[in-house]
């Protein structure tokens, strides 16, 4: 865990501010009924320069999604609503489209993202040529710990986690102000995925801001400054990495269950398993499941500041 | 690797002989069921009424009619291995001598159909998934459509009509001009007179490849390699040329390798209608004349010509396909 004060020095500008955000799918079933899938609702996170803000959800909670968004590369039957602020101006698409791939960086979920036939080595750099690229690459496959020979060589001939490292070297080889990394260790061992999250951590060190999206909430908790958690396209609540020494410190019912399932408080699972978007009802999406469920949780909840941090439940306190 | 390799070709040696085999015998068969009777096909009924027994015996030996057929293959078979391939019962001359003329003619009108069809059918589908659903696309795809669905043998004809008879731009046959001494033949007039014939095969030969790298391009585009390469800033052109093309070019290698078969097969019909003298022309008349040393040996080289095809597809998919090439070997 980091200092706070040194903290509080490098993150002084916000980078990154996300509010209110929507996204849906229109969807035709058996081909003439429309009908509006809403996968994100009311959506909020801010980052700072310098700050390592991990968003924790379990799959299929629009983690990808919301990456997708900022970077204006949903699939067509998307739309977004909700505003995005970069550097204190509007992300507009015309601007997202000119920053995306030199100042905001996208390392993505899947490796199937490389190109199976194009080398190492020029996919890092986009397939520039010249000879500062080159010094790039190398230092670049240095830095993730790869052989240089290996910029000769074709994805298919690097191991899985050799792959992902690559794709973390795509977003070294630009200068980025902001790095949004999606799941960037799922198939890791442990060792491999806590020196990714490393690489992740030392960029926020030298005044990137880090948007790191993960299922892995331990992984989480090691390196960010702060931890927002998803739940069925909702951000539930947003904590320290602190507030997670104790159950008590947490604020939202999901949260704390998460932190029961936790090996080191007891490994006790949460029954029950996320609505799917297209049973999601208005108000609370954890109704279901939480104990402390009452009439007033189907009306829409807002999301509230609650102890240096915030939440989306009536009953937090 | 070099073992690896050794096996494979001894592999492929050994397949192309069992298919020169069932081939040869395959048409054999077929020869000797043919309803056709070679004496009343080419000699005709009013000329074998005036002839004597001996004289029929004589044109039935020569034709093969009544012989035992194991035998008559049996000796063919011994001969084509030495390299013999008979003497054209048509023709009248040494079959490999036919075979040079009308191969040499048939080549000319094949590669550059194979050659158009193949870069122009391979940029047309880059281009119609491009822009998907956009009008680049829509006229791309109806003209695929119709033309697959249009008999060649008609768009011939159609292309005769307009090029030869209205427009008189064009021959409407041959190879060469009529009534010109074969010295007298220039380059010139023989692909004058190949264009036609070229054109066709072309035009039907564009639909099959350009539908198959549309679609191939198409899942390239909905690809997360796609996606990664936007979220990285690339361009429409940057995505095409780093990723695109060669992720495309390779599965269209293939196809167009093996589709040798089909502009051979297409050729077959297009020959007919222009009467241009090329193998094509060849076998059918060697057909319906009961020629079977020259009908066997047009079967055996189309066969071959295909093989080859398919054979060349997979060596040089191995060549440019790194995953094959490098084969999971680890550097
Ligand atoms: N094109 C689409 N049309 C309709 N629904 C979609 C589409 N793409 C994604 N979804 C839905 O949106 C929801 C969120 O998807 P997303 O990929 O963001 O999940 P995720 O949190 O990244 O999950 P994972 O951990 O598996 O990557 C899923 O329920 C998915 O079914
Ligand atoms: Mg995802």
């Amino acid at each position: 865990m980091k200092d706070m004060t040194e903290q509080n020095v490098i993150k002084s500008t916000s980078l990154l501010t996300i509010e209110h955000l929507n996204i849906s799918f229109t969807q035709y079933e058996s081909g003439i009924h429309r009908r509006v899938l809403s996968v994100i609702q009311d959506l909020n996170v801010q980052i700072h320069t310098g700050e390592l803000v991990a968003i924790v959800g379990s799959s299929g909670s629009g983690k990808s999604l919301l990456a997708h968004a900022v970077l204006d590369i949903l699939p067509y039957n998307a739309s977004m609503e909700g505003k995005l602020n970069y550097c204190g101006m509007p992300l507009t698409k015309d601007r997202i489209r000119r920053l995306r791939g030199s100042e905001i960086v996208l390392v993505p979920q899947s490796i199937g993202c490389l190109d199976p036939l194009m080398k190492i080595g020029p996919q890092l750099v986009k397939g520039r040529k010249d000879a500062a690229s080159k010094r790039c690459m190398s230092s670049i496959l240095h830095y993730l710990g790869l052989e240089e020979e290996l910029s000769d060589a074709y994805p298919f001939e690097l191991s899985g986690g050799m792959n992902r490292r690559v794709l973390i070297g795509t977003a070294l080889a630009e200068q980025p102000k902001l790095v949004i990394a999606d799941e960037p260790t799922p198939g890791l061992d442990p060792a491999i995925a806590d020196r990714v999250i490393k690489y992740f951590r030392d960029m926020a060190d030298q005044g990137i801001g880090v948007l790191l999206i993960t299922h892995d909430l331990e992984l989480a908790l090691r390196a960010a400054d702060r931890i927002v958690v998803f739940y069925a396209g909702n951000t539930v609540e947003e904590a320290l990495p602190e507030d997670f020494r104790n159950e008590s410190s947490l604020r939202h019912p999901y949260t704390k269950a998460l932190w029961r399932a936790m090996p080191q408080n007891g490994f006790q699972p949460l029954a029950g398993t996320q609505p799917y978007v297209r049973d999601l009802k208005e108000g609370c999406p954890f109704a279901d499941r939480c104990s402390m469920y009452t009439e007033a949780c189907s009306q829409k909840i807002p999301y509230r500041a609650l102890r240096s941090g915030y939440v989306r439940c009536l009953y937090a306190e | 690797m070099a073992k690896h390799w050794g096996q494979h070709l001894l592999k492929q040696i050994l397949r192309v002989m069992l298919l020169m085999a069932a081939t040869s015998i395959v048409t054999f068969m077929l020869m000797k069921l043919s309803p056709i009777d070679p004496l009343q096909a080419n000699v005709g009924q009013n000329a074998l009424g005036s002839m004597s027994q001996e004289q029929i015996a004589k044109l039935r030996e020569y034709w093969g009619v009544g012989a035992d057929p194991v035998k008559q293959y049996l000796s063919w078979a011994k001969d084509f291995c030495r390299g013999d391939m008979g003497i054209s019962l048509l023709y009248r001359q040494p079959v490999r001598n036919v075979i040079a003329v009308k191969l040499s003619n048939s080549l000319l009108l094949l590669a550059f159909a194979w050659v158009m069809s193949g870069i122009l059918g391979f940029l047309l589908g880059i281009l119609a998934a491009m822009y998907q659903g956009r009008l680049p696309d829509r006229i791309i795809k109806g003209y695929c459509i119709i033309i697959s669905s249009t008999p060649t043998f008609w768009l011939a004809l159609l292309l005769l009509l307009c090029f030869g008879v209205w427009l008189k731009v064009l021959p409407i046959g041959l190879s060469v001009p009529i009534g010109v001494e074969a010295a007298g033949v220039t380059l010139g007039d023989r692909i004058y007179h190949a264009i036609l014939p070229a054109l066709t095969l072309s035009i039907t030969g564009i639909s099959n490849i350009a539908l198959h790298t549309r679609e191939k391009m198409i899942e390239i585009m909905e690809s997360d390699m796609v996606l990664f390469s936007k979220a990285r800033g690339e361009s429409r052109w940057a995505m095409f040329r780093y990723h695109g093309f060669r992720n495309a070019l390779l599965p269209a290698i293939t196809l167009q390798f093996a589709s040798i078969s089909e502009i051979f097969g297409g050729s077959v019909l297009v020959e007919q209608v222009f009467s241009y003298p090329g193998l094509g022309q060849a076998a059918v008349s060697a057909g319906l004349g009961s020629d079977l040393p020259l009908l066997m040996a047009i079967t055996l080289i189309s066969s071959a010509f295909v093989f080859g095809g398919n054979f060349l597809a997979d060596l040089l998919y191995g060549i440019i396909d790194p995953r094959i090439r490098r084969g999971g070997q680890h550097i």
